[in-house]
């Protein structure tokens, strides 16, 4: 097939060490006439130095409100390829585990149906399958669903919920993320595939506090694995870190955030009650410290990136909360937000801008979550403290 | 009430609304939970079978809606 467009622009994206995204669309428009389009559209996009997608609209499959991104093209006559050129969200499994063989039959059916061209993951983490036509998206949903996939969330609705890799690979995690992320998708299948929110809503679940998904920037609700208890210290395995050459007070000690830690040159102490369990110690001495044995997650609401006002990190609502099956604990509270948003929720706004405009301490009363000392986000900052009439003794 | 009677309901709030006012999910279970003293729950689950039957779809616009599908030409 070969290209049909000449691209002198994009071909300078070739240049370089690194894969480039312009030769894998040259190498799908071999076989893929919206390949093609694809290439000549984003040439004159670059050329004019203005975006040519139209998106949203009406556009979906029978039954679902989420998973299908309508995109459109404003040059239709110039790039029939591209006319429609609509994104499929596939719903990815926990940690994103494949085999080899459920990808050849993603990719199989995408080359089927669509442009052959898929962004692994896309920033929601969802399998991202990229340029399909209106009359495509029933036949390539009952396919991926004979498979069994299904679609992930977009639009005002649950999204895809997504984790870390956790237990199944990594030493440090203090939950089971994987486990916690299946059946978060399996408990709101109904909210992700039919928008019922004011605005999209996000969970991450990330393993402990080094917060590989970055969740505390990127999920209306983080959950994040933690423990209650002590740190355990294996001084033999201190003082061997130290002879191997780490510099315990330096590496360690100072850089511990509350300053609850001291090293005399033989023995490491850790005022575990000012201990904000941060994972800096332990990650950096993981055969010295472990943590404490009685394991559960921080919940921390609120983050979102500035789409329609200014991004936001989430904070802490629940310092320690059990993360065990069938969680009731978590979906009781996740069902008070809900009701709570929706109840004063205004059009596209996320949960964290409705904290922000209504203020955290309504937030608390209302939904009913006990106020703690760790929920203050910014101790220093705070230049007020807000009582309410009942508060003051008269 | 009557599932038929609660979609008809639903139906022509929609209907009502085209042209003047998107409506989101949850207008609409607010609005006919209220006027007609149904539970959220029952005005969720006959909005869905509408949506099955493809009588009303989900469209997005920013945010996303309930809306009558456009007709066939």
């Amino acid at each position: 097939m070969g290209t049909k467009h000449k691209t002198p622009l994009l071909d300078d994206l070739e240049k370089g060490p690194f894969p480039s995204f312009v030769t894998e669309i040259k190498k799908a428009a071999e076989h893929s006439e919206y390949a093609q389009d694809l290439l000549g559209q984003l040439e004159l996009s670059f050329k004019e130095k203005v975006t040519h997608w139209k998106h949203g609209g009406i556009v979906g499959v029978r039954g679902y409100g989420s998973g299908v991104i309508g995109r459109y093209s404003d040059v239709p006559e110039e790039f029939p390829g591209v006319a429609h050129f609509h994104t499929l969200r596939v719903n990815s499994p926990s940690g994103f585990f494949y085999s080899t063989k459920a990808l050849r039959e993603i990719c199989e059916v995408w080359d089927k149906y669509g442009s052959g061209l898929t962004n692994m993951h896309g920033s929601t983490g969802d399998i991202i399958l990229l340029g399909t036509k209106t009359e495509n998206l029933e036949p390539v949903f009952a396919e991926l669903s004979s498979r069994g996939w299904d679609l992930g969330g977009s639009g005002s609705a649950v999204r895809t919920p997504s984790c870390c890799v956790g237990q199944a690979r990594c030493e440090w995690s203090n939950i089971d993320t994987m486990a916690i992320t299946h059946d978060i998708t399996h408990h709101y299948q109904d909210e992700m595939h039919r928008p019922a929110f004011p605005y999209k809503f996000k969970f991450k679940v990330a393993g402990c506090a080094i917060d590989c998904i970055a969740s505390i920037a990127r999920a209306d609700m983080s959950i994040i694995g933690t423990w209650k208890g002590d740190i355990q210290i294996d001084q033999d395995e201190v003082k061997a870190y130290a002879a191997a050459g780490m510099d315990i007070q330096k590496e360690i000690v100072e850089l511990c955030p509350t300053g609850c830690m001291s090293w005399d040159g033989s023995e490491l102490k850790i005022n575990n009650e000012d201990c904000n369990r941060c994972m800096h110690c332990i990650a950096k001495m993981a055969k010295a410290l472990r943590p404490g044995p009685e394991k559960g997650a921080t919940i921390l609401l609120g983050s979102k990136a500035p789409i329609v006002t200014g991004a936001l990190m989430s904070w802490v609502i629940v310092p320690f909360m059990k993360m065990e099956p069938p969680y009731e604990e978590f979906y009781d509270l996740v069902d008070r937000i809900w009701e709570w948003w929706d109840e004063y929720g205004k059009n596209r706004e996320r949960i964290g801008e409705l904290i922000e405009r209504l203020g955290f301490p309504r937030f608390l009363k209302e939904v009913g979550i006990e106020p703690h000392p760790a929920m203050v986000k910014e101790p220093r900052r705070d230049p007020f403290f807000f009582w309410s009439e009942e508060d003051i003794e008269k | 009430m009557e599932r038929e009677e609660l979609k008809k309901i639903i139906y022509e709030l929609v209907e009502k609304s085209m042209g003047k006012k998107k409506l989101k999910q949850s207008d609409i279970l607010k609005k006919v939970s209220a006027e007609h003293g149904v539970d959220k729950g029952e005005v969720k689950a006959a909005l869905r079978e509408l949506m099955d039957a493809g009588k009303l779809i989900f469209t997005y616009f920013g945010g996303s809606y309930v809306e009558i599908p456009p007709k066939e030409e």
